[in-house]
């Protein structure tokens, strides 16, 4: 069993943005750097399965600058066996059609059995590359997993639908499947892991040109049209203000 | 046509996200001087060709075939790919539900056309039209140009347009036909199912308290069970604090939980992810505490705190009893 994990690198949720001077992305410095939330979910599935079988191969695959081996390098010290770095000078690219390109010409000729992928991003949330590589790879794709099960070259996948509905789909392999956060507790890096990482093959990949067909234009903080009534002071001001707009405004007490 | 919408079937009727695409349609119809039509597919097509026909577009195109009757993502995306070939449109409008995200992309790869997804607005920018979608949580807009000719793919956010704005009108209903067979679908599918029954229906409360993960940890969470039990309300969360365990995710509003309107919703910790705010911002008063003045929860807030959910709840409980 050859699994692929696409990890991607993200600002952190409590990272400032700062947005560059021509508006067209953020300036890079200054931003704090994480793994995408829902990737983490998926590497933890895709080690599970390796250990579950006693088997197999998990290869941690991330696109970006060489800021983004520190995700990689986590990826490795949490359990992966091998990772695939596709160099890029700036994730600036917002164009999954593009982006997926680069991601299966790289990894064609690894013919992995699974592909696993958060989601969406937390940074672009634009939720197409892992599917889209599926495609362009000729696997099965399923998107939303809540749960996975594998046996015998099929793998059974609890999908989530809205409003609270789930459904069961299978599929035989290969197949490109996208992780929903929360289907598992993903484990921290042992401190064996993280000292045996250093040793382990990070095959980095120089894609050629690629076409875009889509882009940012410009990347701006967004201008609320709702009046929000900010209510400031100390903790014993701020609940009175609050238990009098409750009563008053609000009217709900 | 110039706009091909795609409908999507809930239960015998056309999805909510659906009507708002066919507003969304008619505004770049108007817009640009161009002409709609809708797609419908599926088991109940017939259904949904008729309530599609009373709104002001073109024509309605009905696509039946045995393998559509219910969905796959191979089937769908073939089907709807093959619609688009044989039309095309310029632009194919999507709500971005669930199912959208699960198979449209693969329309995406199989035209390499690009796909525009979740947008909150569009505006005409000369003879092109540039799409506004969030990124980084909300927290951030962008505006999107698509570099290609089209057909473009393009879905929107839910509410990004109303459904009450769409025109009505009657329209025709033509019969269209695809080539699809039964080794073309990968993935085989059982029954949707609900998870957790007999759980707390948040959608009919007056007054909802809500924590999200600046709630810190599982141990402050009685915190906030208290704070509602004082002010008469029900407890609920947004995802992080289901997937952490906290709470059960029949608490859980957004997409994947329930879409409630209370006339009052506490947002505690909760920063205002949009997968959280799509099932919230019809309440009627949203009032946010949270310790990041940055928190996209304030964009749509009516009443805001910036501060500690931890310092101000236990207070906030203690005043009301």
């Amino acid at each position: 069993m050859k699994i692929a994990v696409l990890v991607k690198q993200v600002p952190g949720s409590d990272s400032p943005l700062p947005i560059n001077s021509n508006q067209s992305w953020l300036d890079e410095n200054g931003i704090s750097y994480v793994m995408n939330e829902c990737d983490n979910y998926a590497l933890e599935e895709a080690l599970q399965i390796k250990e579950e079988n006693d088997d197999g191969e998990v290869v941690v695959i991330s696109l970006g600058p060489d800021r983004v081996q520190k995700v990689i390098r986590e990826g490795l010290a949490k359990g992966a066996d091998r990772a695939i770095h596709i160099q890029m000078n700036s994730d600036s690219i917002a164009d999954p059609l593009s982006l997926a390109t680069l991601f299966a010409d790289a990894i064609r000729d690894e013919k992995f059995d699974l592909i696993f992928s958060g989601l969406q991003s937390d940074d672009l949330g634009m939720g197409q590359t892992g599917i889209i590589i599926g495609e362009m790879l000729g696997m099965s794709t399923a998107s939303l997993a809540m749960a996975t099960e594998l046996s015998e070259g099929i793998i059974k996948v609890k999908r989530e639908l809205e409003a609270g509905f789930f459904q069961w789909v299978s599929m035989s392999l290969p197949a490109s499947i996208t992780i929903q956060s929360g289907l598992n507790i993903p484990r921290y890096p042992s401190l064996k892991g993280i000292m045996g990482a250093k040793k382990k093959e990070i095959n980095i990949v120089t894609p050629g040109g690629h076409d875009v067909k889509q882009s940012a234009k410009k990347v701006y903080v967004p201008q609320s049209d709702k009046q929000t009534v900010m209510i400031e002071g100390s903790v014993d001001q701020i609940v009175d203000k609050l238990v009098e707009a409750f009563r008053n405004e609000i009217k709900v007490i | 046509m110039d706009i091909l919408i795609v409908i999507e079937d809930n239960n015998g009727k056309v999805h909510r996200m659906g009507l708002e695409s066919i507003t969304a349609a008619q505004t770049m119809a108007k817009d640009r001087g161009f002409s709609i039509a809708a797609l419908v597919m599926g088991s109940n097509a017939d259904e949904l060709a008729t309530q599609v026909s009373n709104y002001d577009i073109g024509e309605v195109l009905k696509l039946e075939h045995d393998l559509l009757s219910s969905y796959s993502s191979d089937g769908y995306a073939e089907a709807v790919k093959q619609v688009v070939e044989k039309e095309s449109p310029k632009y194919v409008f999507f709500g971005h539900t669930y199912q959208v995200r699960d198979y449209v992309p693969k329309i995406s790869a199989k035209l390499m056309k690009p796909f525009l997804v979740d947008n909150v607005l569009m505006n005409s920018d000369g003879d092109d039209t540039v799409f506004t979608k969030q990124m980084f949580n909300a927290k951030l807009y962008s505006d999107m140009i698509a570099m290609d000719e089209g057909p473009l793919l393009i879905s929107f956010q839910s509410a990004a347009y109303s459904s009450d704005n769409a025109a009505s009108g009657s329209a025709s209903v033509r019969d269209v036909n695809i080539n699809l067979d039964s080794s073309m679908i990968k993935t085989q599918s059982e029954d949707p199912f609900q998870e957790e029954s007999g759980g707390v229906d948040l959608t009919s409360a007056e007054i909802i308290v809500s924590v999200g993960r600046g709630i810190g940890k599982e141990e402050n969470v009685p915190m906030a069970k208290d704070l509602a039990k004082a002010i008469g309300g029900e407890l609920a969360s947004s995802r992080p604090v289901v997937d952490a365990g906290w709470l059960s995710s029949t608490h859980q509003i957004g997409s994947s939980g329930q879409s409630v309107s209370p006339k009052m919703y506490l947002a505690l910790g909760i920063s205002g992810a949009i997968q959280h705010v799509v099932g919230m911002k019809g309440s009627k008063n949203i009032v946010a505490i949270n310790k990041d003045p940055e928190a996209p929860i304030f964009e749509i807030a009516d009443y805001g705190v910036v501060g500690d959910v931890l310092e101000i709840v236990p207070k906030l409980s203690e005043a009301l009893e």
